[in-house]
């Protein structure tokens, strides 16, 4: 099938970018969207042209790296899935696939569709760790913990902090990852000593980094590929509201 | 005091703030509408009902300065939030998702809500001022809100107030869950209770309002 790639292009973070149109031919609806990238770059670079530059690693829907705005769908139209994870047969011949870089000021663009996430990295180096001695991996039942608390937390550690919340968001709020990652230690054995300053370190990192205020429009819910919950972020209002009085 | 400061200045503390200002004045309706509903009773029952209002002069004015205050703040905090959030998304996007990912009465709080203030500065401009100038036990307070050039017998004034009544629903619709999800307590053991009484506070509570227009503008 035929599909018209509307691209954003952006030399780096300096310049300022504009949309480009690529009519991509013979596309099979086997390939993942990203083989289709892969196939106009190769078309760009026989061309002379700068190939689109965008994340990926993994390519198994499970590292975080990728993240593309298609259609203004975080990670495409599909629920529950990363960027890579999305294949063609998700789209019809003819179609046009506006594809652009997650849009925050917290995450300026680097170059095209790849962004620059560090902001998350710093959000986690406040707070999102265990600095106490937990031993080495515990028998299973040791520690003894709700099934409930034991499945809300892995729930919320399946976070990748890929950004989609972010990029959902019509206010750019990091609410969803944060109140992932604050969730995961809150809920287990091992995060209770640094419970209260990592919610304060963690809340106070995120409003450095210019990430917006949540105004709870569960867009991030929709849009993030592992499913996290918007009790997550009701969880962290409540850690932090604990954590402050 | 520097640590209450500082939660305030925070994204969840400004939530905070905002959550609570809109509660206390989503509280505020009933005793309002409550008040209103006494029009159905007649020009007897509503003259009373004002003038009983009249003898607690102190009381009313304490209430309506702490009304100010809550609703300055709910409007600073708002303004400030907003102009926050679009600061932090600089550049939207080409193609936006609209309703697929999000419904548009939670999208559009500042527009429902800026409405919503266009019409409190007119209906207390209209009403509330008309009645500080009336005293004594003849003052008819009901021939004001139902017959006179900014009563409800306008078809004008009726139409404007349905109208920014349902936006007051809309801004409800979305503010009163969001509320208790700020407070932390919108998850699966309190969702069912926040969602029930929130039915009462954006459908049964606007629509006792818009009764009294639409009876007196349009049915009557």
């Amino acid at each position: 099938m035929r599909i018209i790639v509307q691209a954003w292009r952006q030399y780096d973070r300096n310049s300022e970018g504009n949309f480009e149109s690529y009519p991509v031919d013979n596309v099979s609806e086997d390939m993942s969207f990203f083989e289709m990238l892969d196939m106009l770059n190769n078309q760009l670079l026989k061309d002379g042209k700068d190939p689109i530059s965008f994340d990926h690693d993994c390519r198994e829907g499970i590292c975080g790296t990728c993240g593309i705005m298609i259609n203004g769908r975080a990670h495409g139209p599909l629920k529950g899935v990363t960027t890579c994870q999305l294949h063609m047969r998700s789209f019809k011949d003819g179609d046009t696939l506006v594809i652009e870089p997650w849009r925050a000021r917290a995450f300026p663009v680097i170059r095209d569709l790849v962004v620059d996430r560090s902001g998350f990295d710093r959000v986690m180096e406040a707070g999102g760790y265990v600095s106490v001695s937990t031993g080495g991996v515990p028998d299973a039942n040791v520690i003894p913990i709700l099934k409930d608390d034991a499945d809300s937390a892995f729930d919320a550690a399946a976070c990748i902090g890929c950004g989609a919340c972010v990029a959902a968001c019509k206010n750019s709020s990091a609410m969803l990852f944060v109140g992932a990652k604050v969730s995961q230690y809150a809920l287990l054995p091992q995060g209770q000593v640094e419970r209260k300053s990592r919610v304060k370190n963690m809340v106070g990192q995120m409003d450095v980094e210019g990430f917006g205020n949540c105004t709870n429009t569960s867009a991030c819910e929709v849009e993030c590929p592992k499913e996290i919950s918007v009790e997550n972020i009701a969880r962290l209002n409540r850690e932090f509201v604990k954590a402050s009085f | 005091m520097t640590w209450l400061l500082q939660f305030f200045q925070s994204s969840i503390g400004k939530k905070i703030l905002m959550a609570v200002t809109g509660l206390l004045l989503a509280f505020f309706l009933i005793a309002h509408l409550a008040g209103n509903l006494m029009l159905f009773g007649g020009p007897e029952m509503f003259n009373n009902y004002v003038l009983s209002l009249t003898n607690l002069k102190p009381l009313v004015r304490i209430a309506e300065a702490l009304l100010t205050l809550i609703f300055l703040g709910h409007v600073f905090s708002g303004i400030r939030v907003t102009l926050e959030n679009k600061k932090a998304k600089p550049q939207s996007y080409q193609v936006a998702p609209r309703s697929a990912t999000s419904n548009f009465y939670s999208r559009t709080m500042a527009v429902s809500g800026s409405i919503v203030f266009i019409f409190l500065v007119f209906h207390l401009q209209t009403f509330w001022w008309s009645f500080q100038k009336m005293h004594g036990n003849d003052a008819d307070f009901y021939e004001v809100v139902v017959h006179s050039p900014i009563g409800f017998n306008n078809p004008l004034v009726a139409v404007f107030y349905i109208l920014a009544l349902i936006l007051l629903a809309l801004h409800l619709r979305h503010g009163f869950q969001s509320a208790f999800q700020t407070f932390g307590l919108a998850d699966s053991r309190y969702k069912g209770i926040v969602e029930k009484t929130a039915v009462l506070f954006w459908l049964i509570i606007p629509l006792g309002f818009i009764s009294i227009p639409l009876y007196f503008g349009f049915i009557k």
